[in-house]
C-alpha cells in the first residue's frame, strides 16, 4: 500500500486501508486492531463516557473478541454506525463485526447476506407511558401519538401491533434516542416505543423515573446479536464461540476473578479445562491461541459479570436477567458444549 | 466674470460665511428619537412593536444567561444548585464537556495543542491571501501551511509532509522551466516530476518512520468543532482548483468538454448535500476498487469537495462572464494561446472579482459541514445529538448546547461575511 | 504557440503532430482524450460496482418498490396504510416534500420581502432589529436552526390532553379558542370543511364572483382611461363575496365540523390538523430562507438608482405608487434570479426534515425504506433523481417567469 508518500500518508492516518472480504481473521491480526461497529450512543449498550471511552454491553463483546483474537481487549476501534449505515459498513468491510443491538431476522440473514453468530440479548419491543395517563395495557392506546425511533424493526412491529388489534395511532419518527426522550417528556407523544431494554435505559435518565411505567405487553421478539459478513465462516466461528465462551463461563462458574487461577493448571472439570485450553486443542481448531477463551473472559468477565456491570439491576438501567438468565435458571442462554 | 455679475446683480458674496450651528430644536437625543423612531404614527407603532419584541427576547434570554449554573457535574446537580423554578441555564455542560465539544471525544487530550496551533497558523497563512496589505513574503507560510497542518493534526513522521512538499516544489520547478515550450508540456512534466519525487519519498518515509514523529492520530478520532473546521478548510481549498477547471470547461468552445462540465455542475447543484453524504456513507464503497477501503472521513471529503467545486465553478463562471469582451480579444490580439491568455490575463481578473462570491460559498459550505452529524460523524452537532445528550448526566440540556453551537458558528461565519463585505467595498473603489 | 501555419503546406499533407500543435485539430484531440477518460472512469467504476456487488452477494433491482412498506406515516395526503407499497410510501414523501417546499417558499418570500424593506426603513430601531434577524439566521447552520425551532415548537405548544374531556368525565384544563382552534405541541387543530350536497354550485358562485370582480376592475380602468372618471373600488369586494355568500346561505351545502375533544383519551379527533413536524419544519425553513431573501430584496431595492425615485416623485406620484410602479418593477429584475436559487435551496434544505420527524422523501425513501430493505444503492439513486428533477423543474419554471419580466432590449 505504501507505494507513494500520499498513499502512505492516507494509510497511516486511517483514511484508507486494504480490506479483504474473505480473510477477516488475517486482516484483523495484521492490522492489530478489531474494527467493531456499535451504535452512536445508547447508554448501557454502547456509549462513550465522559472520558471518551466506549463502554456498555455490546462494547464488552467487541472487547472480548479483540482479546480472544489479539490478546488485547483495548485493541478495538469502535466505529459508530446509524441504523442506515450499519449494514453497508459491514458489507463494505469497513467493520469486521457489528455489535449494535441488531435484531436477527430472516431477511437480514438471507437477503442482506449477513451471518448472525448468536444472541447476546433476548429483547422485545415495549411501550412506556406517563403514569398519569392511567393506561395499563398497550391495547388502551387507541388514538395515541407514539414516538418511535427510525431505522430499526421497531416501526414495523408497531404498525403490525396496531393493525392486528384494529386500533389507530399516530407515529412520530425520531432519529436519536435523546430527541425521542425530549419529545416524550414534552408530551408531544403519549407513548414511547423501542426495545424494552432501551426503554429501561431511557427511563433511567429521567428526572423522575417513577412517574413513567413500562406497559406489560411485549409486542415482538427481538433477539439481538452480533453479526458478520456471509461467506467467512472462520471469522463467524470466532465471534460465535467467543460469545458462547462467555456464556459457558458463567454456567461453569468461571469469572474474571478466578479465570487466571483456573487456567494456570488443569482442574477437575474436563469442560472447563477444554474451554480454558488446559486440555485438548480447541484454540487450534478455531485458529487462535490455546488461551483465547481465557483472554476473552478476563477482558471483562463472563456473560453474567458483563450483564451486571453494564445493564444489571445495580446499574441505573436496572434490567432483570429475565429471559437472559442461564438455562439452568429458567432463562434462554444455552451454550453448546465445548468439546 | 465679476464684471458680468456687477452688471446684472446688485451684490455678490465673495467669501464663505462660516457654518452656523443647527437650530436648537433640531439637535439632541429627543430630536434624534423623534426623527428616527417617531416621525409619523406608522413608525411609532413599528417602534413600539420592535421595543416589545426586544423586551420579550431579552426578558427570556438575560435571566437564562446571567442566572446560569457553570459548575456542576450533571443536570440533576444543576437543578439542585439553581433551585426550584429557576430561569438560569445549565451551562455546566459546556465547561464539563468543553474539550469534547471542540475536539470530539477520542482525540488524545495531550495533543490538543496541535490542532490549536494549526488553527493559529491558518490565520497567519490565510492573511496574505485575504488582505492585500500583508507582506507578500508571508505567502511562503501559505504554501507550507497545508503540509504543516497535516503534520500537526494527523501526526506521524515529519518526512511525509516534507516529501510531499518537496514533490510539489520539484514539480513546480520543472513546470516553470518547461512552460515556455507549451503549457501542457510544462504541466504534465511537472506532475510527472512530482510523482517521481513522491514515489522516492514513499520509500524514504517507510524506511525512517520516526524522524521527528508526532503521535499518529486516526482520522476517525477527530470530532467536535475541529472536525467542522477541518472539513470546511480542506474541502474549500481542494474545491478551488477543481472549480476553476470546471468553470473554464463550462465556458469552453469544445462541446464535449463543455457538456461534461455542465452535466457535472448541474447534477451536483441539483441534489441536496445530504444525499451526497448518503452516497459517501452507503454507496461510494461499492464504486471503489474491491479490496480497498476509504475511511468515512475521506469519502465525506471527496463528496463535499465535489459539492463545493460545482458551486465555486458557478461563481467563477460569473466572474469570467463579467469580464469585458475586450480582455479576451486583447489577449488574443497579443498572440497568446488559450493557456497563456487564461493564466496571465483572464483568470487573475476573473478570480479577483469572484472572491466575494467564493467567500459566500465557503461560509455556506462551512455551515453545511454540520450535516455530517446525520451520517454518524461526531462533529459539533453530532457530539451534541449523540454522546452528550445520550449520556445520563446531560440528558435534557438542549438550549445551552444548541445555543453554544449556534454561537460558535455565528462568530466564525459573521467574521468571514464581514470580511467579504469589506472586500467588496475595496473592490468597488478600485473601479472608480 | 504553433497556431500560425502556412496554408499551402496544410492542404498538401496532414501530419500527426498537427493534432497537438494546430489549433484547428488540437480541440478535437483534447475532446477525444476527455471522452476516452470519462468512458474509462465510468467503466472502471461500473466494473468495481459489479464485482463488489457480486462479492457481497447482492443484486441491483427495484423490485422491492412493489413490496408492502410495513410502516406508518404520520402525514399522508394520499391514502396510505402500512400495507401500501414502498413506492407509495415514496410518493407520500414526494408530496410532503413538495408541500413543505411550496408553503416554505411562500412564507419565506413574505418574511424576506418584509424584512428586506424594513431593513431599509428610516426607523433606526426597526432597521437594526431586522439586521440582527438577518445576520443571526444567515450565519448559523440550517440544521441547528431546525433543531432549535423544533424544540421551541415542542415546548411552547400545550399538550392536547389539556383540551380533552375524556368522554365528558373530566373538566378540560383549557378551552379551545372559539371551541374551534387549538395550538398544541402535536399540531394546530381547526375545524374541517364538509362538502354537502350542492357544493358545486357554491364553488361556481365563487368562480362567478372572481370573474365578476375582475370584470368590474376592467370596467373601472376603461372608464378611467376613456373619461378620466375614477369609479369607486369597493364594489369589487361585494361582487367578489356576495355570490358565494348568497349561495351558501340558500343551499347551506358547506358546513364546518369542529374538532372533537370528547371521544378519545389521547388526542383531539376530527377537524383539520396541521401536524407539528410540518409546522416546525415550515417555520424553520421560512425564517431561515427569509433572512437570505431579505438580503436579496435589500440589494435589489438599493440597485434602483435614487434618480428613479426622485423622477417619479417629480411626476407627482404618491409614495406608494412610486414603490409599486417605479421601484419594485425595476428591483424585481435584480431580485428574481437570486430568489430562484433561494427557492431551490429551501427545497433542498427540506431534506433535513427527519430532524423534526417530518416524513419527506428523504425520511421515507431515503430513510425508513432504505433501512428496512437495505437497498442503499437503489434508494439513494432514486432519491437523487427526484431532487434533480425537482430542481430542474423549479429552475425551468422560474426561468420562464424571469424571461417574461426581463428588460426588453430594443
Amino acid at each position: 500500500m505504501k507505494k507513494t508518500v500520499f498513499l502512505g500518508a492516507l494509510a497511516a492516518t486511517g483514511l484508507m486501508a486494504g480490506a479483504a472480504a474473505a480473510q477477516t481473521l488475517e486482516d484483523v491480526q495484521s492490522r492489530g486492531t478489531l474494527n467493531c461497529g456499535v451504535t452512536t450512543g445508547l447508554v448501557g449498550f454502547a456509549a462513550p463516557n465522559a472520558n471518551g471511552e466506549w463502554e456498555g454491553f455490546d462494547v464488552a463483546l467487541c472487547r472480548a473478541v479483540a482479546a480472544a483474537v489479539l490478546g488485547d481487549p483495548t485493541a478495538v476501534e469502535f466505529v459508530p454506525t446509524t441504523g442506515k449505515t450499519r449494514f453497508t459498513a459491514l458489507a463494505s468491510g469497513e467493520i469486521d463485526m457489528l455489535a449494535r443491538n441488531t435484531t436477527w431476522t430472516f431477511s437480514r440473514d438471507n437477503d442482506l447476506k449477513f451471518e448472525f453468530t448468536g444472541i447476546n440479548y433476548y429483547d422485545g419491543q415495549g411501550f412506556m407511558v406517563p403514569k398519569g395517563l392511567g393506561v395499563t395495557s398497550a391495547k388502551d392506546l387507541d388514538g395515541a401519538t407514539v414516538c418511535v425511533q427510525t431505522g430499526t424493526t421497531t416501526e414495523l412491529n408497531l404498525a403490525d401491533f396496531f393493525r392486528k388489534n384494529n386500533i389507530s395511532y399516530e407515529p412520530v419518527p425520531i432519529e436519536t434516542n435523546a430527541e425521542a426522550q425530549q419529545q416524550y417528556l414534552a408530551g408531544a407523544c403519549d407513548a414511547y416505543t423501542t426495545d424494552a431494554s432501551g426503554l429501561a435505559a431511557t427511563r433511567a435518565t429521567f428526572e423522575a423515573p417513577a412517574d413513567h411505567v413500562i406497559l406489560p405487553e411485549i409486542i415482538s421478539k427481538e433477539p439481538l446479536g452480533p453479526l458478520v459478513r456471509h461467506g467467512d465462516n472462520e471469522w463467524g466461528d470466532i465471534v460465535r464461540w467467543t460469545l458462547n465462551a462467555l456464556i459457558a463461563a458463567e454456567e461453569l462458574g468461571v469469572s474474571s476473578a478466578n479465570v487466571s487461577d483456573m487456567a494456570s493448571a488443569a482442574g477437575d472439570s474436563p469442560e472447563i479445562n477444554r474451554l480454558l485450553g488446559t486440555e485438548g486443542n480447541l484454540g487450534e481448531m478455531i485458529g487462535l491461541e490455546s488461551d483465547w477463551a481465557v483472554q476473552a473472559i478476563s477482558a471483562g468477565g463472563n456473560y453474567g459479570e458483563l450483564f451486571e456491570k453494564n445493564i444489571g439491576e445495580n446499574t441505573p438501567i436496572g434490567l432483570a436477567r429475565g429471559l437472559n438468565a442461564q438455562w439452568t435458571e429458567g432463562g434462554l442462554l444455552y451454550s453448546p458444549p465445548f468439546r | 466674470m465679476s464684471d458680468t455679475h456687477a452688471e446684472s446683480v446688485a451684490y455678490v458674496r465673495e467669501t464663505f460665511v462660516g457654518e452656523q450651528p443647527p437650530p436648537a430644536q433640531e439637535t439632541g437625543a429627543l430630536i434624534w428619537l423623534r426623527k428616527n423612531l417617531f416621525s409619523n404614527w406608522f413608525y411609532s407603532i413599528l417602534t413600539l412593536l420592535a421595543l416589545y419584541v426586544i423586551y420579550v427576547l431579552l426578558s427570556g434570554f438575560l435571566p437564562w444567561l446571567l442566572g446560569g449554573v457553570w459548575e456542576a457535574s450533571s443536570i440533576r446537580e444543576c437543578r439542585e444548585i439553581a433551585g426550584e423554578g429557576a430561569a438560569g441555564g445549565c451551562f455546566a455542560v459546556l465547561s464539563e464537556r468543553w474539550n469534547q465539544l471542540l475536539f470530539g471525544f477520542s482525540y488524545p487530550s495531550e495533543a490538543y495543542w496541535r490542532p490549536t496551533l494549526a488553527l493559529v497558523l491558518l490565520a497567519v497563512a490565510a492573511a496574505p491571501v485575504l488582505f492585500p496589505k500583508v507582506p507578500r513574503a508571508l505567502l511562503i507560510v501559505t504554501l507550507i501551511y497545508p503540509f504543516a497542518a497535516y503534520y500537526l493534526i494527523w501526526g506521524g513522521t515529519i518526512l511525509i509532509a516534507v516529501m510531499a512538499l518537496l514533490g510539489v516544489i520539484v514539480g513546480y520547478i520543472v513546470y516553470s522551466r518547461l512552460v515556455d515550450r507549451g503549457f501542457a508540456l510544462g504541466f504534465f512534466a511537472g506532475v510527472a516530476a512530482a510523482i517521481i519525487v513522491w514515489q522516492i519519498g514513499g520509500f524514504i518515509t517507510a524506511a525512517a518512520p520516526n524522524v521527528l514523529a508526532l503521535t499518529e492520530i486516526q482520522s476517525r478520532d477527530m470530532g467536535g468543532f475541529m472536525l467542522n473546521l477541518i472539513l470546511g478548510v480542506v474541502c474549500v481549498s481542494l474545491s478551488l482548483p477543481i472549480g476553476i477547471v470546471l468553470a473554464l470547461g463550462r465556458q469552453s468552445s469544445l462541446p464535449i468538454i463543455k457538456w461534461i462540465c455542465v452535466v457535472f455542475i448541474e447534477f451536483i447543484r441539483g441534489v441536496p448535500l445530504i444525499t451526497l453524504l448518503f452516497v459517501a456513507n452507503v454507496v461510494l464503497a461499492y464504486f471503489l476498487p474491491p479490496g480497498t477501503n476509504f475511511d468515512l472521513i475521506l469519502r465525506v471529503i471527496i463528496m463535499i469537495t465535489m459539492f463545493a467545486s460545482a458551486y465555486i465553478a458557478e461563481v467563477i463562471r460569473g466572474g469570467l462572464a463579467a469580464l469585458p469582451r475586450g480582455q479576451y480579444e486583447g489577449a488574443e490580439s497579443l498572440g497568446l494561446d488559450y493557456a497563456q491568455s487564461m493564466r496571465l490575463i483572464i483568470l487573475p481578473q476573473a478570480l479577483k472579482i469572484s472572491i466575494p462570491g467564493i467567500v459566500n460559498v465557503a461560509v455556506g459550505l462551512f455551515k453545511d459541514t454540520t450535516l455530517v452529524s446525520i451520517i454518524s460523524m461526531f462533529d459539533l452537532v453530532g457530539m451534541i445529538r449523540g454522546p452528550i445528550l445520550a449520556s445520563q448526566d446531560w440528558n435534557g440540556v438542549y438550549w445551552e448546547l444548541y445555543g453554544f453551537a449556534a454561537f460558535l458558528f455565528f462568530i466564525v461565519c459573521y467574521g468571514i461575511s464581514q470580511y467579504s463585505q469589506w472586500l467588496e467595498r475595496q473592490l468597488a473603489t478600485d473601479h472608480r | 504557440m504553433a497556431s500560425i501555419s502556412d496554408p499551402q503546406s496544410q492542404q498538401d499533407s496532414f501530419r500527426l503532430s498537427m493534432l497537438l500543435n494546430d489549433t484547428r485539430y488540437r480541440g478535437l484531440t483534447f475532446q477525444f482524450i476527455a471522452l476516452i477518460l470519462i468512458i474509462f472512469v465510468m467503466a472502471y467504476l461500473g466494473m468495481n460496482l459489479v464485482s463488489n456487488l457480486a462479492t457481497a452477494g447482492l443484486t441491483f433491482s427495484y423490485d422491492f418498490l412493489g413490496d408492502p412498506a410495513g410502516y406508518d406515516i404520520n402525514q399522508a395526503l394520499i391514502s396510505y396504510t402500512s400495507q401500501s407499497t414502498h413506492l407509495r410510501a415514496a410518493f407520500v414523501g414526494v408530496i410532503n416534500t413538495l408541500l413543505v417546499a411550496l408553503f416554505g417558499c411562500i412564507t419565506a418570500t413574505i418574511i424576506g420581502v418584509t424584512a428586506g424593506v424594513l431593513r431599509l426603513s428610516k426607523n433606526w430601531l426597526v432597521a437594526k432589529l431586522m439586521a440582527v434577524y438577518v445576520e443571526a439566521f444567515r450565519n448559523v447552520p440550517v440544521l441547528i436552526w431546525i433543531l432549535i425551532i423544533g424544540t421551541i415548537v415542542t415546548i411552547s405548544g400545550a399538550n392536547p390532553r389539556a383540551f380533552l374531556t375524556r368522554g365528558g368525565s373530566v373538566e378540560p384544563e383549557s378551552e379551545m379558542l372559539f371551541g374551534a382552534f387549538a395550538f398544541t405541541n402535536r399540531g394546530f387543530y381547526s375545524p374541517a370543511v364538509n362538502f354537502g350536497p350542492g357544493w358545486i354550485i357554491v364553488l361556481l358562485a365563487l368562480i362567478a364572483g372572481i370573474v365578476g370582480a375582475f370584470l368590474w376592475r376592467r370596467h373601472m380602468r376603461k372608464t378611467l382611461y376613456a373619461s378620466g372618471k375614477l369609479l369607486p373600488g369597493w364594489p369589487t369586494w361585494i361582487i367578489l363575496i356576495a355570490p358565494v355568500v348568497i349561495a351558501q346561505l340558500v343551499l347551506g351545502s358547506l358546513s364546518l365540523s369542529m374538532p372533537d375533544v370528547e371521544s378519545n383519551n389521547f388526542n383531539i379527533q376530527g377537524g383539520t390538523v396541521i401536524g407539528k413536524p410540518f409546522i416546525a419544519l415550515w417555520l424553520a425553513l421560512s425564517v431561515y430562507t427569509g433572512a437570505f431573501i431579505a438580503e436579496n430584496v435589500r440589494a435589489g431595492i438599493m440597485a434602483v438608482s435614487k434618480g428613479q425615485t426622485e423622477a417619479a416623485a417629480a411626476l407627482g406620484l404618491r409614495p406608494r405608487r412610486v414603490m409599486n410602479l417605479v421601484i419594485l418593477p425595476q428591483a424585481l429584475r435584480v431580485i428574481i434570479p437570486p430568489l430562484i436559487s433561494q427557492y431551490l435551496n429551501l427545497t433542498k434544505n427540506s431534506s433535513l426534515a427527519i430532524a423534526v420527524g417530518y416524513a419527506d422523501i428523504t425520511a421515507t425513501l431515503g430513510g425508513i425504506t432504505l433501512n428496512q430493505t437495505g437497498k442503499a444503492l437503489e434508494c439513494v439513486l432514486l432519491l437523487m433523481l427526484f431532487y434533480l428533477v425537482i430542481s430542474l423543474a423549479i429552475s425551468a419554471i422560474m426561468n420562464v417567469y424571469n424571461a417574461s419580466v426581463a428588460l426588453k432590449e430594443r
